[in-house]
């Protein structure tokens, strides 16, 4: 059992507590704080995949903008039992989906045979070079849509 | 580590963001889980990156995308969640069907 596995495994298992706390807990601020335990985790995780720089910018970007921003969000639509919701009565029938659609996505990965291999290492000079060159036009429009995305929220927001 | 961890890890939050956007009343608790699934399919992304000789680092731009992408459409949502609220005075996603037939 290397260390790697027991880091793997505490950081996952970190994953999957804080998602199933999203779904399911019955307080609405405690389902954005699992949120923020989980977007942090998968931070980790980018650190076991040596994406470094993926997980600096997870940690910025998910864990500090948008979890501020849901919190606004939670707040304004402010419910009247805060610590205490309902799901939907659809929640057996989506129960029994979630797991019909685990079993068909895991099935090909569970088939698959294990073999050593070393990981592939990427640098940061490596992202960049390739984001300015080969995905520069993605990298352009992705620009374009935040400035739409912002345009649009303002438009939507407004009062009149 | 393999890669097939991160492939059932990645799976397993998927279907767990899938369950959320399925069962939850409240529109702001929907794009929380919508928020699992898009960070389920960054992991499975990046883990392709690291673990698969002739992808080079083309997982990683992928993950950059989507986070942004994320971000951009969370602010959005939001915007739209909160005209919803206006509404009707609640943000329960139930109430939503007047363009119901």
């Amino acid at each position: 059992m290397s260390g790697e596995v027991v880091v793997f495994t505490i950081v996952s298992a970190m994953v999957l507590f804080g998602a199933l706390g999203v779904v399911s807990t019955k307080n609405v601020g405690h389902a954005a704080l699992y949120l923020l335990i989980t977007l942090i985790s998968v931070a980790g995780i980018f650190i076991l995949l040596l994406a470094e720089f993926l997980a600096l910018v997870q940690i910025l970007i998910y864990g500090g903008a948008i979890t501020i921003v849901l919190f606004f969000g939670l707040m304004l639509t402010r419910i009247d039992e805060f610590s205490s919701i309902k799901d939907t009565v659809q929640r057996p029938v989506a129960i029994v989906i979630s797991f019909l659609l685990l079993s068909a996505i895991a099935t090909p990965f569970l088939q698959e045979t294990l073999t050593e291999k070393s990981l592939v290492e990427s640098s940061l000079r490596t992202l960049g070079h390739e984001l300015f060159t080969q995905w520069l036009i993605p990298f352009e429009v992705a620009s374009l849509v935040l400035l739409v995305a912002l345009i649009g929220a303002i438009v939507v927001g407004k009062d009149d | 580590m393999e890669l097939i961890y991160f492939e059932l890890l990645s799976a397993m939050l998927f279907c767990i963001g899938v369950y959320g956007v399925l069962a939850r009343k409240h529109a702001v608790l929907v794009l929380m889980s919508i928020e699992l699934i898009l960070n389920a399919v960054t992991i499975n992304a990046v883990a392709y990156a690291t673990h698969v000789d002739g992808a080079g680092i083309t997982g990683q731009i992928i993950a950059i995308f989507i986070i942004t992408i994320a971000a951009a459409e969370f602010g959005l949502a939001l915007a739209i969640i909160l005209r919803l609220y206006a509404q009707q005075s609640n943000a329960n996603l139930d109430e939503a069907n007047r363009m119901k037939w």
